[in-house]
């Protein structure tokens, strides 16, 4: 499919860097550079507790103390973020499925609207959620009327007959506010699929669901792991989830380094603490890839 | 399946899955667009919530909690003076910095789709590489630096900020459009006499706009919708309609704020439909 490339490309002139270099230029001078500025800043120390000064000593200490610090919450982050990407997986990958191969000519309209809810603000959705969820809210009142209350709690969707102000609650906004970067990516891999090959499948598996384990879902991966990037990379760092649908004990990394910055001016804290955070994350997705691409490579 | 058998009538079709000797296929099939109904409720259900209380009249400061219907938000959306200029910040922010993104990252995807030359494998990575980077992590580091160098927060650092994420969005965007264009169509048009510039606006731009102007679009909703970053660069007299939203939620939030949401929502979906109606348009012409 992509393979299949009609024409080889050109070999590039002098104008090329021309065009290339506004962008490069952009991201060398405001992304590498302050990369390397919160380095030197998260290997500085900061000699009087009150100023935001610091001097860059080489401080490695910095390091292990911000995990001795905030372990909790960035074990508490990733784990939130984990939950929210499988469960985005679980709700993205079939309806991804049904726009690709069973939405019929109402598809571009279908995919559209998925989209929809995206162009309202990120925080007045959340607040919604915050009235759906609330105690004087639907939810609550569903559960309490029908008297599930028992059911909800066992099943930990709600504390104590509580939607809102819960780690669940927490880890339903970032499903819901990331779940259409794992739709867009899987629905794109699994369009691509020719439609030739899924009758060739059926024909070759008697049992469907064959058919889809080895056919179908092997190449959709790249979409799942697109997807899985674009989910779980912007929830491990939100922390507007966090603050508005959780209580003081769901605070994630994001805000716990945006508090060290903008309310403490600590400054070197606040920079090894990001650097180990997205450290972790760097990791976790090669980590991923290799598995990923094992498994593809056995299917 | 049905997408493959087309125009087929539905007394044609009813039979003809009976007879199938997969019987169980209706089934999963149902369950799926069941699924699929029941993702788009949840969805929804936030942005019904949304518009329905851009209609209520509040009993006190937090449009929270239903009360009783009213227009009167809808006859005074720009009542709040602080809601209605972090709203026309943000406006500004997102049409300054969604055009220079589009330029920048257009020229970017242009290049690397069309050309071949030394350093691509590393501006690829260096295009991909802020859309993996945690957003609070991009704000700290672009914090670090406008503060080592002095640099005073505001208008400008934010559109810097907001061009940084666009441009990698676009580039991508448009470079994914382009993958598999085929050039010899300005060759042809070379070779049929007219100069690389008028090959340019008259063969490849018109193909590649719709590309072009998703991604414009997109950025424009990434832009208007960001706090996080924008947090980190605004510095203290420099408010968007996130941060005035976020700074606030915890004293007040009043109905405008669901009407302006409301509105933002109606615009880019004007927007949206007239894209799909000039693509729709556009494809017996260019097909």
């Amino acid at each position: 499919m992509a393979g299949t490339a009609n024409t080889t490309l050109k070999k590039g002139k002098k104008g090329t860097y021309g065009l290339l270099s506004p962008g490069v230029l952009w991201l060398l001078l405001f992304f590498l550079v302050p990369m390397g500025s919160l380095l030197k800043i998260a290997l500085s120390e900061k000699p009087d507790p009150w100023l935001p000064e610091y001097d860059f000593t080489w401080h490695w200490a910095n390091f292990s103390d911000s995990v001795d610090r905030f372990g909790t919450e960035l074990i508490r982050s990733f784990t939130y973020a984990g939950i929210a990407t499988i469960l985005c997986i679980l709700i993205g990958y079939p309806l991804a499925y049904y726009l690709a191969f069973r939405a019929g000519k109402w598809r571009s309209i279908l995919l559209g609207l998925v989209m929809v809810p995206f162009f309202t603000s990120f925080l007045i959705r959340t607040i919604a959620w915050r009235t759906i969820l609330g105690g004087e809210g639907p939810a609550v009142w569903v559960v309490e009327t029908l008297h599930l209350t028992g059911i909800t709690d066992f099943l930990h969707i709600t504390s104590n007959g509580a939607f809102l102000n819960t780690p669940q609650a927490v880890i339903g906004g970032l499903t819901y506010n990331f779940v259409a970067f794992m739709i867009l990516p899987i629905y794109v891999s699994l369009e691509k699929i020719d439609i030739n090959l899924l009758d060739a499948a059926r024909d070759l598996y008697d049992v469907p669901a064959n058919a889809f384990r080895k056919i179908i879902l092997p190449l959709s991966l790249p979409g799942v792991f697109a997807g899985t990037l674009l989910t779980f990379i912007p929830a491990a760092g939100d922390y507007i989830n966090a603050t508005l649908l959780g209580n003081v004990r769901t605070s994630m990394i994001g805000s716990q380094i945006e508090k060290l910055f903008l309310s403490e001016s600590n400054y070197p804290a606040a920079a090894a603490l990001s650097f180990i955070f997205m450290a972790i994350i760097t990791a976790g997705v090669l980590l991923y890839a290799k598995v990923l691409g094992t498994e593809e490579l056995a299917a | 399946m049905t997408a493959t058998t087309g125009p087929a009538s539905l007394s044609e079709l009813i039979p003809d899955s009976k007879r199938a000797p997969k019987v169980r296929r209706p089934f999963p099939q149902r369950i799926l667009g069941i699924w699929a109904l029941l993702v788009y409720a949840w969805l929804f259900a936030p942005i019904v919530v949304i518009v329905i209380f851009s209609f209520n009249d509040p009993v006190g400061k937090f449009n929270t909690s239903w009360n009783e219907f009213t227009l009167d938000n809808w006859a005074h959306p720009f009542d709040k003076p602080a809601y209605r200029d972090a709203l026309i910040t943000s406006l500004q922010v997102a049409f300054v910095s969604v055009l220079i993104a589009t330029i920048v990252g257009g020229l970017m995807a242009f290049a690397q789709s069309k050309y071949n030359f030394r350093g691509k494998g590393a501006i690829n990575i260096l295009v991909v590489l802020p859309l993996t980077t945690p957003e609070i992590v991009m704000g700290a580091s672009l914090f670090t630096l406008f503060f080592a160098r002095n640099v005073g927060f505001g208008f400008t650092t934010i559109v810097i900020a907001h061009v940084l994420f666009c441009v990698s969005f676009v580039a991508l965007t448009v470079q994914a459009r382009m993958r598999g264009f085929d050039w010899s169509l300005e060759d042809a048009a070379l070779d049929l006499g007219s100069t690389s510039w008028q090959a340019f606006t008259k063969v490849t731009f018109p193909l590649i706009l719709p590309g072009v102007a998703a991604a414009a679009l997109l950025s424009f909703a990434l832009s208007i919708d960001d706090y996080i970053i924008t947090s980190f660069v605004a510095g203290d007299r420099t408010t968007t309609f996130p941060m005035q939203i976020f700074n606030a939620n915890k004293v007040e939030i009043p109905p405008q704020v669901q009407v302006l949401a409301t509105m933002i929502l109606i615009f880019t979906l004007g927007l949206m439909a007239i894209g799909a109606w000039r693509t729709v348009r556009s494809e017996p012409a260019g097909g």
